[in-house]
């Protein structure tokens, strides 16, 4: 498996980077961590005539816990987010979720910024950063910007990012209440069948609000704000459960593939939602 | 056709230095440009692990890194670990517990092994099976590599208590 010829380059700061893209177009992407780019290389379905590797550009690899925010570089990995203790009592979903992707060895490549960026619809992040509401910083050749990750999925591999726009950083407001990361996968280091990402706020004995997502059940991640809704009010109980489940099966359209038929998928869908749905009230 | 370009890697502790086509996967350069042959190619498709190698203090997999991203790394493989002459403990450990049959996957489980043991000096049966999640091997049906990390784990706290 030995990929197509390319030009390799390692610029030291963000203008470099920037500066590369401009000068080669179409025919450049950056790398940060590989592990969904080199496959796709070797396969010969990623056609890449200049490489630009992100990994001596600084100030991506940090994590920030704010007051009020939690502040990603685009290039910590799943790895990082395992280890670090401020981010397990912050924003503890992220945790759940980075040791539900692959295997130690890939969590130790893998980036949020190309978790998020790919825009393979079995990616974990993207979902989960819809349920948590981030937002992603891009910056390009006309400036920065920042995309709520809500609206930056339009297919499989399209996202609201321009090829000669650099991810930098993923900011999540500080979530609060209950989570849960539930993934039905067929072994482990691989892609969901299905996944939900679910974080409740709690008022007295009923939800106050929710934030539902769901991974690999449709060419992107899906926010279902239906199946949010459906629990806010109530008591959580199977009715209420039910309702949001059925909810999130009217949001998402899978496809039959290797991991299964449209039947299952969305009988999976249903199951893991509502273990979601449970743990998260259970730590709410 | 782009150039060859120059690398430098430290690899079980010797500067290695030489021109070679970015988009060579690192396995290839240990195994065929350096005869670096410990870490095996098991499915060349990042799901195996018999190719894993320590890059700067992490387990990775060298069958998904071009030879580019590591330049100036460091580098060790089961090479480094341990020889004949002065095995490591895993090593040991695995030759007692019968942790491997072919021993295709050895190199592997025991290079990512060596790391799992520094993350968690004294892992539970349950933390060594997630930790190990990345390699596979098709013979012995894992119980007795889980036995030959527990056994390594004991015999490595023993000795580090011992010399405290
Ligand atoms: C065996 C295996 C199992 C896996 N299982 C899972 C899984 O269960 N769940 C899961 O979510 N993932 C899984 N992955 C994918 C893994 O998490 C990837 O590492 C991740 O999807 C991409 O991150 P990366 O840093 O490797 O990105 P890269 O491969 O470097 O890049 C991916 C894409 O994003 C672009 N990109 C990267 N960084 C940026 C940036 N900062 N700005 C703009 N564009 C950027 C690249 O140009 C490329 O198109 C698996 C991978 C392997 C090999
Ligand atoms: S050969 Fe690298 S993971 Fe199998
Ligand atoms: S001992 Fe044969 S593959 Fe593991």
């Amino acid at each position: 498996m030995i990929p197509a010829a390319f030009d390799y380059y390692r610029p030291k700061d963000m203008a470099g980077v920037l500066a590369l893209l401009d000068t080669h177009g179409d025919d450049a992407r950056v790398i940060a961590g590989g592990h969904s780019l080199i496959p796709m290389m070797k396969l010969r379905m990623a056609d890449v005539q200049h490489l630009i590797d992100l990994q001596d550009v600084g100030g991506l690899s940090d994590i920030e816990i704010g007051a009020e925010s939690v502040r990603l570089g685009a290039l910590v990995t799943q790895a990082d987010i395992i280890d670090h203790t401020g981010l397990a009592t912050a924003a503890p979903i992220l945790r759940e979720a980075a040791l539900q992707i692959a295997d130690p060895q890939v969590r130790s490549m893998g980036t949020v910024g190309g978790n998020v960026a790919n825009g393979d619809p079995g990616n974990d992040m993207p979902g989960l950063m819809q349920c948590l509401d981030a937002t992603f910083s891009l910056v390009g050749p006309e400036g920065s910007r920042d995309v709520p990750a809500r609206a930056f999925y339009e297919a499989a591999y399209m996202t609201a990012r321009a090829d000669d726009e650099v991810l930098t950083a993923v900011s999540i407001p500080r979530p609060t209440g209950g989570f849960a990361y539930e993934k039905q996968k067929r072994k482990i280091g691989d892609y969901a069948t299905a996944a939900a990402a679910v974080q409740m706020v709690r008022a007295g004995e009923t939800c106050a609000s929710a934030a539902i997502a769901m991974t690999n059940l449709s060419d992107t991640p899906v926010f279902s704000a239906a199946a949010g809704a459906a629990l806010e009010g109530t008591r959580v109980d199977d009715a209420a459960i039910k309702t949001a489940v059925a909810a999130m099966l009217a949001d998402i359209d899978p496809t039959e593939d290797n991991r299964g038929p449209v039947a299952f998928k969305k009988h999976v869908a249903g199951v893991i939602l509502s273990r979601a749905i449970a743990r998260a009230w259970s730590r709410a | 056709m782009p150039k060859k370009q120059h690398y430098t890697l430290t690899v079980n502790g010797r500067e290695e230095e030489f021109l070679a086509e970015p988009r060579e996967l690192l396995i290839y350069t240990l195994r065929e440009r350096l005869n670096i042959t410990g870490p095996h190619i098991g499915c060349e498709t990042s799901h195996c692990g018999a190719c894993t190698v320590t890059l700067n203090g992490k387990s990775v997999k060298a069958c998904t890194l071009f030879v580019a991203q590591a330049d100036g790394a460091e580098i060790t493989t089961i090479e480094g670990i341990g020889g004949p002459d002065d095995l490591h403990p895993l090593q040991v450990a695995f030759k007692e517990h019968h942790g491997l049959q072919c021993g295709y996957c050895t190199p592997g489980m025991i290079t990512r092994a060596t790391k799992l043991l520094e993350e968690i000096p004294n892992p539970t049966e349950e933390e060594i099976r997630f930790g190990m999640a990345g390699n596979i091997c098709r013979c012995t049906g894992y119980q007795n590599i889980v036995k030959s990390i527990q056994a390594a784990a004991a015999e490595m706290s023993a000795a580090k208590e011992a010399a405290e």
